[in-house]
């Protein structure tokens, strides 16, 4: 077993450095597209668990709206904490995805992505014909306290940007560790040959159940932080199904490389869609697709390709 | 409940049943030869409203005979069917076939995304109205009630392109060489059939079929920016539902979707919104391959 | 890599971070979104930006009559960044704070879709941006989500007044005429509160009227009815309630037409008036519809100098005519120009604060196209109009639809009292009410 101190754990706390002294002086709005792309890379991070073992979800903005849900609800009868509503939001979505799993881990190829689109569907379904989750206007978030300190305007985002920055890097330390456990090599393996896995003594239901949970979960903290980020849920924004294709969007962009790669890739994708959105329009559909049919004909293992080719380069000269 | 509504539920249910299996057949299709969950398929549908609802205000404009119309519709969607053919199989699938399969379907997410823009940019912001064709036609009265004979006519053209289909892949050569090609890809290669020559027929099938749904449908709607979003996902319904790459499903799922539909509207409206994903849900949860799975061998 | 190279790099980097914040002392940024892509752009998207653009090509060549025949706002032309409003709510506030934190907006008008005014409005507060909500209609913006506004101003009803005015007109003109109702509206808030609205006020004005036990909830944008128009040619009301706007709208007309419908029920559209232009002679007569006041149609024969000169500008430079999201996004600029206009009256001539702006907005009765806007509710930020309803009839003379036997009901009769939420008014019996 190798120490936990590898390149990878060295990164990402560099890059948690970097983006906390960042935080103090960035501009406004690039600190929103941050806090968005984290929320995003954090759902991708869970496809991309999923994605190591061949299965990519349609629906995973199911976990992020139901998530999301959860802590808007919450809020509404009271609580108000940010870490009691991150945690109870990510455990909703975490549980919910442990019910679902025993259904889906029987589930493969498109048929799994599609299932997942089925669920995520019902789920906008049902918010958008119930006006006491607000239909379709959806309900809003107030900015959270954080163990009794409240904070407004600016300083709020500072703090939520902060804190999620730091769980994220944590989430993000704790999925790479599983990926590199015998667990999470193996379910590699059954990307290439699910049968040979199975002879080999291990249940690969289970450990697709296992991947299956730990996506729901990462996806309702995305969900939640998504939440405050706005300050407001909606059914349209969080649970349709173009939402869901974003996130698979996101994590093709990315690639499966590396755990920071997801959030690499959200911010990319925020930063395409932001300036297309703002010069284009009319027509800023045509930029983001276009963009990502260049990533998948000329980038087929997506931006961290690039990153891992130059590093490549270097090592030969 | 009474007989009348039976009678009523029963039409209109397979009034929308033709709707979604038109919408849905252009997909299953290309699915089942190519194995590429195609989400242009949306702007396929979308393309041929536009062009149908175009061409009908110029033809109409211009005092022909009034059943030329028809023949607008089949014409605007062969010609859709080519284009789209070289434009996404060869201009695009082609190079994607070794990929997996999540990623030629994010490929057709994207080339979608740049349709539903490249669109507004041919026909612009306003709706497009051909109403003639359904006006042309006049109702029927079914069971006390007036039917357009228009939408009863989408029943007949659907049940005409199913045996159509089932025909050509049972009873032709050109069947056999196809489900050969479905079988095995490279085999079939092997034994000298043209394989490249096969997916591009079929995907022009397919887009014919997808952009005819789109053109049969344009008289009775409004042809506006995002008609093809709404498709996408009612036809991936459907196919899912019917069993994906199987025409019969594709058949028996959209009439299945389409009478549960029309039974909620009329007994029970608050469920009409999730009538589909239920089903979808639930037909997957029982039979994971879809109700008629075609057989899929086990590489070991 | 050489320091003027880094410093170029850096420099070039800092200037896409920090934006162009630099803003031009001598204009008044304005944001206007609304529906450019999607499928509410026909309907509502592009007329709203139609109506928006004249009206500060208007304001800022001063060629509006008075009031308004000052160039400019104080004096200050108007730079308009239009842009999209698709894409969900979480898009919106994430458009609203890089136009607020980016590009350095002074003041926003728009959004169309009240569920974009649900997400932004606690946004715009925080990001304390002067947001002008034009045609949104949910009542929960000033009664839950902000109740106490600084910012945000919507100058137009909220939906609820135009369900009760909807009410009135059905009570008046149909009265015994009518044998039940039932209702047809898109499944999604807009639709689901207008239905509400409207079968709550008519349990007061109309209790008689017996309201069918199953509604119709389409989903939205889903474009074929079949079933649904087989049950309402089943029901046994002949009164219908929907809140159809857009394709969905268009394509039920066609559906309905096809199959008599129109014959056998009588039909109020609330917002029916934004398809009516365009589907020209096959635009049903006979139908009541709406423009949530006295906006479109309604102000056709209107002869308010300013109402003149919209109607002529309008036509002459689209090649069509103006319908209510033209008027009502044209209305909420007008109401800012008021404010600015004004706020620098009060301040000696010159230039005015952000504040002095708002305290000019606040409670104030300014001159809109057609008529007066009296920002009367909600401490001063929600606007109250009149409402007017009627009939379509095709006009030959004119090869258009307008409206017939139209009554107009004054805002005291439609809308809540000050401080009293829609749905407890509704509820409680319409209290306070003068019609």
């Amino acid at each position: 077993m190798k120490g936990v101190y590898d390149k990878t754990f060295w990164g990402l706390t560099i890059g948690l450095v970097a983006v906390l002294l960042l935080n103090l002086f960035l501009a406004d709005w690039l600190r929103g597209i941050g806090l968005q792309s984290l929320s995003r890379g954090m759902v991708a991070l869970g496809l991309l668990v999923l994605w190591r073992t061949g299965l990519v979800s349609f629906g995973h903005a199911l976990f992020f709206g139901f998530g999301a849900y959860t802590a808007a609800l919450l809020q509404r009868v009271g609580i108000n904490d940010f870490f009691v509503l991150l945690l109870a939001g990510t455990a909703s979505a975490g549980l919910l995805a442990y019910g679902l799993g025993f259904l889906l881990r029987r589930y493969r190829a498109i048929y799994f992505a599609l299932l997942n689109m089925a669920f995520s569907m019902i789920l906008w379904g049902v918010i958008a014909k119930l006006e006491v989750l607000g239909s379709t206007d959806g309900i809003g978030v107030r900015p959270p306290s954080y163990l009794g300190f409240a904070f407004e305007g600016e300083t709020n985002q500072m703090i939520l940007f902060a804190f999620t920055a730091i769980f994220t890097y944590l989430v993000a330390l704790a999925t790479h560790l599983y990926l590199r456990s015998t667990l999470g090599h193996l379910t590699m393996a059954v990307r290439e040959n699910e049968i040979r896995v199975e002879y080999l003594g291990y249940s690969v239901e289970r450990a697709i159940h296992l991947k299956y949970i730990i996506s729901g979960l990462v996806a309702g903290f995305g969900g939640v932080v998504m939440a405050f980020a706005v300050g407001h849920v909606d059914p349209d924004s969080m649970a349709y199904w173009p939402v869901s294709g974003d996130f698979v969007f996101i994590t093709i962009l990315s690639g499966s490389g590396n755990v920071a790669a997801p959030i690499i890739g959200a911010v990319v994708y925020e930063m395409i869609r932001s300036y297309a959105f703002e010069y284009f329009p009319h027509v800023w559909q045509l930029i983001m697709g276009g963009s990502l049919l260049l990533i998948i004909m000329f980038l087929p293992d997506g931006l961290w390709s690039l990153l891992e080719r130059t590093r490549r380069k270097k090592s030969v000269g | 409940m009474n007989l009348q509504l039976l009678a009523v539920i029963t039409v209109d249910g397979l009034v929308y049943a033709s709707y979604l299996f038109m919408v849905a057949v252009g997909l299953t299709v290309i699915f089942g030869v190519q194995k590429v969950l195609n989400v242009t398929h949306g702007a396929f549908y979308s393309f041929g409203a536009y062009l149908a609802a175009q061409m009908i205000g110029l033809y109409y404009g211009a005092d022909w005979p009034a059943y030329g119309g028809f023949a607008i519709i089949v014409l605007s969607a062969v010609f859709l069917g080519v284009v789209f053919a070289f434009l996404i199989e060869r201009g695009l699938l082609k190079y994607l076939y070794h990929r997996d399969e999540h990623i030629i379907v994010l490929a057709t997410f994207a080339a979608f995304l740049m349709l539903e823009d490249i669109q507004i940019l041919i026909w612009g912001m306003n709706p497009y109205l051909a109403f003639q064709p359904m006006a042309e036609l006049g109702t029927t009265d079914i069971a006390d009630l007036t039917f357009d004979n228009y939408s009863l006519s989408m029943i007949a053209l659907s049940f005409v392109i199913a045996a159509v289909l089932w025909y050509a892949l049972k009873r032709t050569i050109w069947g056999k060489m196809l489900l050969a090609v479905i079988y095995d890809r490279e085999v079939s290669q092997a034994m000298g059939i043209n394989v490249t020559a096969v997916f591009l027929g079929t995907f022009m099938i397919g887009a014919f079929l997808g952009a005819l749904g789109g053109a049969y449908i344009a008289p009775t709607i409004s042809v506006q920016p995002g008609i093809g979003v709404e498709v996408i996902v009612l036809a991936f319904a459907v196919v899912v539902i019917g069993g994906m790459g199987s025409i019969p499903g594709a058949l028996i799922g959209s009439i299945i979707v389409g009478l549960s539909r029309a039974a909620a509207v009329h007994m029970l409206p608050e469920v009409e919104l999730f009538v589909i994903y239920a089903i979808m849900a639930l037909v997957l949860a029982i039979r994971p391959q879809g109700l008629f799975a075609p057989v899929q061998a086990r590489k070991i | 890599m050489t320091f003027g190279k880094i410093t170029a790099v850096a420099a070039g980097l800092a200037v896409i971070l920090a934006g162009a914040t630099a803003v031009s002392a001598q204009t008044v940024k304005m944001a206007v979104p609304s529906f450019l892509t999607g499928a509410a752009a026909p309907a509502f998207g592009i007329p709203a930006q139609r109506g928006a653009e004249l009206i500060i090509r208007g304001i800022n060549n001063g060629e509006l009559p008075a009031p308004y025949d000052i160039k400019g706002l104080a004096g200050r032309q108007i730079e308009a960044i239009f842009y999209d409003e698709s894409g969900g709510g979480t898009k919106q506030v994430t458009e609203m704070r890089n136009k607020v934190q980016k590009e350095g907006i002074d003041v926003l008008a728009g959004y169309i879709s009240s569920g974009t005014c649900s997400a932004v409005a606690r946004v715009a507060e925080e990001l304390k941006l002067l947001t002008i909500l034009t045609v949104c209609g949910t009542p929960r913006v000033f009664e839950e989500l902000v109740p106490n506004p600084k910012y945000v101003f919507r100058t137009m009803n909220h939906g609820t007044g135009n369900n009760v005015s909807a009410a009135h007109y059905v009570t008046k003109k149909l009265g015994a005429k009518v044998k039940g109702m039932v209702g047809i509206n898109q499944n999604y808030a807009w639709g689901q509160d207008s239905w509400r609205d409207f079968h709550l006020a008519m349990a007061v004005l109309s209790p008689k009227v017996k309201v069918a036990s199953k509604q119709q909830f389409p989903k939205l944008f889903s474009g074929q009815y079949g079933a649904e128009i087989s049950s309402l040619l089943r029901a046994k009301q002949n009164l219908v309630h929907s809140s159809f706007w857009g394709g969905d709208l268009e394509a039920f007309i066609g559906q309905a037409s096809a199959r008599g419908l129109f014959k056998k029920k009588m039909f109020v559209f609330t917002v029916g008036e934004t398809v009516a232009y365009r589907l020209g002679k096959k635009f049903p007569q006979g139908l009541m519809i709406g423009t949530r006041g006295p906006y479109g149609m309604y102000a056709v024969d209107n002869k308010n100098p300013l109402n003149v000169w919209f109607q002529r500008e309008y036509r002459k430079a689209y090649k069509e005519q103006p319908s209510q999201p033209g008027y009502q996004y044209a209305q909420g600029i007008l109401g800012v120009k008021y404010a600015y206009d004004n706020a620098a009256k009060a301040n000696g001539g010159n230039f005015p604060s952000k504040d002095q702006v708002i305290k000019a907005l606040e409670g104030a009765t300014f001159p809109s196209i057609a008529g007066e806007v009296k920002m009367g509710l909600s401490h001063g930020h929600q606007g109250l109009t009149p409402d007017m309803w009627g009939v379509s009839v095709w006009d030959k003379k004119r090869g258009e639809t307008v409206v017939k036997d139209v009554i107009t009901f004054p805002a005291s009769c439609i809308m809540p009292p000050d401080g009293v939420k829609s749905i407890d008014w509704l509820k409680g019996g319409m209290k306070g009410a003068k019609c």
